[in-house]
């Protein structure tokens, strides 16, 4: 089926070709990175986890954001999902794909990673989360690729394959939860250590990809004659809203335990993301605005889809605007703000902010492009394969 | 530990050291101090120990007798930073010392900074004027242990010291994330340029791996005191020992004064106790 990718428009080869460019670049900053060490970026001894991190954890919820697709077609029988759920399996692909490079490219010696295999350890929840990853993963191309070729040569999918689909749906919720975990187990990180931790990852990362489903949806239909459907749009978009409204109750939850409870350490890091934090003198606020930009688009996208709701009108325009609101808007919460915000304050009280170093922001903007390549090619070849049955 | 049996330890170690060992260690796995003594005889060791409840190596420091002298807090810092091949980074525009990209084993910091959970608004003059010695507290539920995905930091079963694998570490710092006491550096480019006085007996470490102090088990290994006691042993200002032998100098000082570990409420079990 490969060979369906290998065929396209100018402008599918022109997309690709720009997706080239960044994956190349990023990979010349890699390749800089590996030569010289960790000390390219802007991560430092009392802040020691960045932009490669957190991209990391918001993308785990992009490839589990899928399951909003996958579940309500298998497990409900909701038909309507039915030419989207392969949408959300190629999506979690190219999401952990990217999830393992970001992986790679933070660890100081990546050439030793198989030592996580080689020295297996339960009670560390990197290993855990190596291994839902990985496992992920495999069901998500299994799956996917099985159904295809089925919906390819007009039979039912095989039988076995079910088994695969149902173990991969609380696959998609341990995913998220097993990266949650990495952050609200550790003792002395005030803003991570919370049980609310996980189920709001879940949330947003139930916002957060079917948003960027529909965006792909409506590009595929401009370009690629694929329509999704009204009322699968329609659908997708009530999840995301709930989604995300319950995303932002439990971080409103965050503050009132923070500020009622007046205890320092769980109130730092809010202060310091939304407000700025004080010390000796000096005010820490570098990601102020961006916390504020992210509040302000979640509500923004929030109304957008309300007003589709009340007004009953469904335009390509007002999903775009709606999901990408709510998409950006829970990358600044969750893949800047989470971990970030959750360091600022060194165990030692020292303050110490972080700022992203060029080379740093390149290796991870190639990654995202080989993501989008990726993904780019895999649902050219399902809406291909679509194309020829309904043809 | 009075002169005539420390300078038995230190020939025992240095006979030890030279192949001709094998009597000499069983002897020592008698003494709490070297039961961490090199591969074999150290395992042998580590079961002799277990059986009698375990060796908890602890250290105690008398910040009394630090203050107003922080030449001698420089002096313990030099000592370490020596023996263990520790590199002074600088930026190589500006020459100042790089913060960012800093290693330290044991270092100096105001006492709001090392006991953040204790009150520090109203401090005494003498408080508020010295600094303290931090290090990692080699906890007897380190949350670093608990986190690390390869086994690279692990506790030795001997002597409960917090130990690193310089050779399977993969710098992913989770323990750095994990570790309420800041202890842990991480090699964020090659270390061995910045190294101004190398020692031989000490390995040095590659870019991309995590490191910290290790309460000098390799000195212990050789009936020597950790560098940081021993360079300050004139004044008793740190005292090293058995936590678990209730006749060692630790835990008689222990018994005698009032003593804080930093930050308790995390239940990590710090072994690094202080008088303030």
């Amino acid at each position: 089926m490969i060979e369906k990718a290998l065929k396209g428009s100018p402008l599918y080869w022109g997309w690709l070709a720009l997706l080239l460019v960044l994956m190349a670049l990023g990979a010349a900053c890699y390749i800089r990175q590996f030569n010289f060490g960790m000390g390219l970026t802007g991560m430092g001894r009392d802040l020691a986890w960045g932009l490669y991190i957190s991209q990391f954890t918001f993308l785990v919820g992009v490839a589990a954001g899928g399951l909003m697709l996958v579940l309500p077609f298998y497990i409900h029988n909701y038909k309507v999902f039915g030419r989207l759920t392969i949408l959300g399996e190629f999506l979690a692909i190219s999401a952990i794909a990217m999830c393992l490079m970001f992986v790679m490219a933070d660890i100081g010696q990546p050439i030793r990673a198989l030592n996580m295999i080689l020295h297996p350890t339960p009670n560390s929840m990197l290993f855990w989360d190596m291994v839902v990853l990985v496992g992920y993963l495999t069901l998500n191309i299994i799956c996917g690729w099985v159904i295809l070729t089925a919906e390819k040569k007009e039979v039912k999918p095989p039988k076995w394959v079910y088994f695969f689909v149902y173990v991969s749906i609380p696959f998609a919720v341990s995913i998220h939860t097993v990266t949650a975990m990495l952050y609200c187990g550790l003792p002395s990180r005030h803003f991570w250590l919370s049980a609310i931790t996980a189920p709001r990852f879940l949330a947003s990362a139930f916002a957060a990809g079917p948003a960027l489903i529909l965006i792909f949806c409506v590009i595929m239909k401009k370009f690629a004659h694929f329509d999704a459907g009204k009322e699968a749009v329609n659908k997708l978009i009530t999840i995301i809203m709930y989604a995300a409204i319950i995303n932002a109750f439990f971080v409103c939850m965050e503050f009132f335990v923070g500020y009622y409870s007046n205890v320092p350490g769980h109130i730092h890091a809010l202060e310091y993301l939304f407000f700025g934090l004080e010390h000796d003198g000096h005010v820490y606020n570098n990601l102020v605005p961006f916390m504020w930009l992210s509040v302000i688009m979640c509500f923004a996208g929030l109304a957008v889809f309300s007003y589709m709701k009340l007004v009953k009108v469904q335009t390509d325009t007002l999903v775009v605007l709606g999901c990408a609101l709510t998409f950006l808007s829970l990358f600044l919460d969750k893949g800047l703000g989470f971990v970030l915000g959750g360091l600022v304050v060194s165990p030692l009280h020292e303050i110490v902010e972080y700022y992203p170093t060029l080379n740093e922001i390149l290796v991870s903007v190639g990654i995202w492009a080989t993501g989008f390549f990726l993904v780019t090619m895999l649902y050219k070849i399902a809406v291909t394969v679509e194309h020829e049955v309904e043809v | 530990m009075d002169n005539n049996r420390r300078s038995f330890l230190k020939i025992a170690g240095i006979t030890a050291l030279a192949g001709i060992g094998a009597p000499v260690a069983a002897h020592l796995s008698s003494t709490p101090a070297l039961a961490s003594a090199a591969p074999q005889e150290g395992h042998k060791a580590a079961a002799e120990s277990g059986e009698r409840g375990g060796v908890r190596f602890g250290m105690l420091i008398d910040m009394r007798k630090f203050y107003g002298h922080p030449d001698m807090l420089d002096k313990v810092i030099a000592a370490c930073n020596k023996v263990h091949n520790i590199p002074h980074i600088v930026d190589k525009k500006t020459g100042e010392a790089d913060r960012k990209n800093e290693i330290k084993w044991i270092w100096k910091t105001p006492y709001a900074n090392a006991f953040p959970d204790q009150s520090a608004v109203h401090s005494s003059k003498t408080i508020a004027g010295n600094d303290f010695l931090v290090l990692c507290n080699h906890c007897q539920a380190p949350a670093c242990v608990r986190v690390c995905p390869t086994k690279a930091t692990f506790v030795l079963p001997e002597n409960g010291i917090v130990a690193m694998d310089y050779h399977r570490c993969i710098g992913c710092r989770f323990c750095m994330m994990a570790c309420p006491y800041g202890a842990r550096s991480f090699n964020w480019e090659d270390p061995r340029p910045y190294i101004s006085e190398y020692n031989p007996d000490f390995p040095t470490r590659m870019r991309g791996v995590v490191e910290k102090c290790t309460f000098c088990e390799e000195r212990l290994a050789l009936g020597q005191q950790p560098a940081c006691v021993e360079a300050v042993q004139d004044s008793g200002a740190i005292v090293f020992g058995d936590l678990n032998n209730p006749e060692s100098q630790i835990c008689q000082v222990l018994a005698r004064e009032n003593t804080i570990q930093r930050s308790p409420a995390y239940g990590t079990q710090p072994s690094v106790f202080y008088i303030v």
